[in-house]
């Protein structure tokens, strides 16, 4: 392990801990399995959890709960009900199961709050969020949770209502706890990225404010996650993680800076193009040409934006830009990993009517899944259980090969109503 | 009757506008980028059609913020930077400039105060992790310790793009995954059936949900000293945990036998290959705080043969899909198991249904 620098300036610095200023009354629990994670270069949570105890009895409690579940390799936190006057959701009750012997930190719930698509802050509002939290619960935020939530940790039931009336004030809502549409994720996108093919904000906000009932008030099967990613990078995880995956992407031809294309063979080689952008493309789209420019099959690629990664200023998506959706990613419990599917292969987001029918799409699936879901049914293992075509047929879409990796190998299944099926396919086709 | 208290109605405002809070850079050029390069490890530099220029500083950070951290950085921020800052889905700060001029200041201010810069590119960024003993009512082991334990080894490789390309470490404090993919997880493994407290049962779960939850339909209703409770089928139990939460007398984490295991190629991009799940390479770690070395010592070494062996811009996923998983187990000297043959429902198509051997 490396050793920490010196620091040139200890009070303004990650390991700063003024123990002869302790406010709090309680003395300090001995902590000697969490004092060995203060040394080291990273920068250390118990040295912050330690500052927080010089004021706060709550977090002596805490800090001695913590030893003791580092010393007996046991965690000792249970749930219960607590929420805010009018929602049903939001917070993460813990009572502590060895309050007798740590009493101060006995209820310890948490705060899911929503932060701002894309995680964007101002100094002045960070500070002013940890004013009020320090004012109504241990001054402790996890920036940010799994499921992209503020993460305002460790207060009582009592000023838990407190803390919610000061910032919901302010402009900021609880997110999603237990059975319910849950807090959404939203990439940088195009505020910083020209990767984006999207607007992320836009799509995050206009998908979960559409659905505060269903977040505030539990009552859905199980979770639903919505999360958009402005590019195939898929930065926010959606395939392997939201019920309801947005992701941008282009139909028309890629860019191709061909003077950019020229420069970047020069300065990195043709070997180093050859080897790293053509041979992994994974559909063979990709040829260097003699003269240092590239040749793209656009009709094959497949969007994976890995040559656009390498070549960042002679790549970039084309100008026809839109989104892909899929439904039903989610992991372990209870039938395994399951990878979100393609439901919209392409849907343009240009129009208010555009945004409309992507409204539609996530009210059609979330009813439907309400409506069919059993307890405790991820959205995706429903879809498991009655097959994609008769899902889609409960919201209304048309079935498309892009939807699988490869069509039905198993012989056995009725075709009945194979000639209309057929016929159904031939006039959409038709009808473009 | 008493009146009730007045209670104040909620405002539903749900997910905030962040145009209120970003860069004013980044409002004007709103979905008008023209490329991107990293003048050095942990700045990222964007340029605008316009023309204009951004540069972000990526710093690590404990990710549990207190009011001292956050006014130190914010401190920071506002005299080197400009007051804007915004969070990677990694808990990473991104701090924006508009100025070339004002990014090694804020570097060094932050090196300074003790916070790393980097995790860009080709780095080995910061452990996306959970709360475990923390907050979590169900955690095998802790989260923040062992990311704690395991940057403080990795932090060189934080601070540099030397990998292959780049490196997502995840933790997580039950077989749930809240840590999600990795291109290297460390997830706790329970190895034993819970322990069932039958005096509680009755009165603290709900048996048929409980029942319900099992995936391989291994508990059942049970009348035990005369009261009603639940059994398990210890044969059939996959020590899954998931009747714990449901039925927290049905208690699955044990100091002694709950493990740690180690997962690798899990990746969430479509880049090159389609997003793949990671896969099992070690299990029966020991779960030992406060620095977990043994776990710690398994992933540097998969890090130190992956750096060596995989090409330009494969992440852990490709470079074994590449060599094959006899290759990976070869070069880790990590020891193949039956436990590492899938079992699951549809997991004959993990096995190899081909002549393709690699000699």
């Amino acid at each position: 392990m490396a050793e920490m620098k010196k620091p040139k300036n200890p009070e303004k610095h990650s390991t700063y801990l003024p123990l002869d200023q302790k406010k709090s009354s309680k003395p300090f629990h001995k902590t000697p399995l969490l004092d060995q994670l203060e040394s080291g270069p990273w920068p250390s949570f118990v040295t912050g959890l330690k500052r927080l105890a010089l004021n706060n009895d709550m977090m002596v409690d805490l800090l001695g709960q913590l030893e003791h579940s580092y010393k007996t390799r046991k965690g000792y936190w249970k749930g219960g009900t607590v929420s805010v006057f009018g929602y049903g959701g939001g917070i993460i009750p813990r009572f502590s199961e060895v309050a007798s012997m740590f009493p101060e930190s006995k209820e310890f719930h948490t705060l899911r709050v929503q932060p701002p698509a894309g995680n964007h802050y101002t100094t002045d509002m960070l500070r002013k969020l940890s004013d009020s939290w320090n004012k109504w619960g241990s001054g402790l935020i996890a920036f940010h949770g799994q499921t992209g939530n503020i993460m305002f940790i460790g207060t009582t039931s009592e000023k838990t209502q407190h803390f919610f009336d000061e910032i919901n004030e302010y402009g900021w809502d609880l997110g999603g706890a237990g059975p319910c549409v849950r807090t959404g994720m939203s990439c940088v996108g195009a505020a910083r990225c020209e990767q984006s093919c999207a607007n992320e904000p836009k799509i995050h906000r206009l998908l979960v404010n559409d659905f505060l009932d269903d977040m505030h008030r539990p009552a859905l099967p199980y979770k639903f996650k919505f999360k958009v990613s402005g590019c195939p990078n898929d930065c926010m995880n959606s395939i392997q993680r939201a019920d309801f995956s947005v992701i941008g992407t282009w139909r028309d031809d890629m860019k191709v800076d061909q003077k950019e294309v020229k420069a970047f063979v020069k300065s990195k080689s043709r070997k180093y193009v050859i080897d790293n952008v053509v041979a992994r493309c994974p559909t063979q789209a990709l040829s260097l040409n003699d003269d240092d420019t590239l040749a793209v099959d656009n009709r094959n690629c497949v969007r994976c934006m890995h040559c656009i990664n390498v070549m960042t200023k002679a790549l970039s998506p084309g100008d026809d830009k839109g989104v892909t959706i899929l439904v039903g990613g989610k992991r372990t419990l209870k039938i395994g990993d399951l990878f979100g599917t393609v439901i919209v292969p392409f849907m343009k987001l240009e129009t208010e009517e555009d945004y409309d029918k992507l409204r539609e799409l996530s009210h059609n699936i979330i009813d439907f899944w309400a409506e069919n879901g059993l307890e405790h049914e991820r959205c995706g293992e429903m879809i498991d259980r009655i097959g994609l075509s008769n899902f889609l047929e409960g919201i209304g879409l048309e079935v498309d090969p892009n939807m699988i990796t490869h069509p039905r190998t198993t012989s056995y299944f009725r075709s009945d109503d194979w000639d209309q099926e057929a016929a159904k396919w031939v006039q959409r086709k038709a009808a473009g | 009757m008493a009146e009730a208290p007045k209670m104040r109605p909620p405002i539903e405002s749900g997910c905030p506008d962040p145009f209120q809070y970003m860069h004013p850079l980044m409002i004007k050029n709103f979905g008008n980028w023209a490329y991107h390069d990293r003048p050095r490890p942990g700045v990222l530099h964007h340029v605008a059609k316009s023309g204009d220029e951004i540069w972000s500083i990526r710093c690590g950070t404990q990710r549990q913020l207190g009011p001292y951290e956050i006014n130190l950085l914010c401190d920071i921020i506002d005299k080197f930077g400009e007051g804007y800052v915004r969070f990677t889905i990694r808990s990473n700060m991104e701090i924006m400039v508009s100025k070339k001029e004002k990014v090694e200041p804020l570097i060094h201010a932050l090196e300074d105060a003790g916070y790393p810069v980097g995790g860009t590119g080709n780095s080995v960024t910061m452990i996306s992790h959970t709360q475990g003993w923390l907050h979590c009512d169900i955690p095998g082991t802790d989260a923040s310790g062992v990311v704690k334990a395991l940057m403080d080894d990795l932090h060189e490789e934080f601070k540099k793009e030397d990998m292959p390309n780049r490196v997502h470490i995840t933790t997580s404090c039950c077989q749930i995954n809240c840590g999600g993919q990795g291109d290297i997880a460390i997830n706790v493994q329970h190895t034993k059936p819970p322990k069932i407290n039958h005096d509680l049962v009755a009165n603290v779960c709900e048996r048929p949900s409980v029942v319900a939850r099992c995936p391989v339909a291994a508990i059942r209703p049970a009348i035990v000293n005369g009261k009603p409770s639940l059994e398990v089928d210890e044969k059939k139990c996959i020590c899954c945990g998931a009747c714990y939460p449901p039925c927290p007398p049905m208690q699955i984490n044990d100091p002694e036998h709950s493990k740690l295991a180690i997962w690798v190629g899990g990746k969430n991009s479509n880049a090159r290959s389609k997003p793949m799940f990671h896969k099992l390479v070690a299990a029966g770690v020991p779960n030992n705080p406060p620095r977990w070395p043994e776990a710690g010592d398994i992933v540097k070494n998969i890090l130190r043969v992956y750096k060596k062996d995989a090409k330009d811009w494969e992440r852990v996923g490709d470079w074994v899909e590449r060599i094959g998983w006899p290759r990976f187990f070869e070069l880790t000297g990590l020891p193949f198991t039956k436990f590492h043959v899938d079992n699951w429902r549809g997991s004959r198509y993990t096995l190899n249904a081909s002549a393709h051997i690699r000699f």
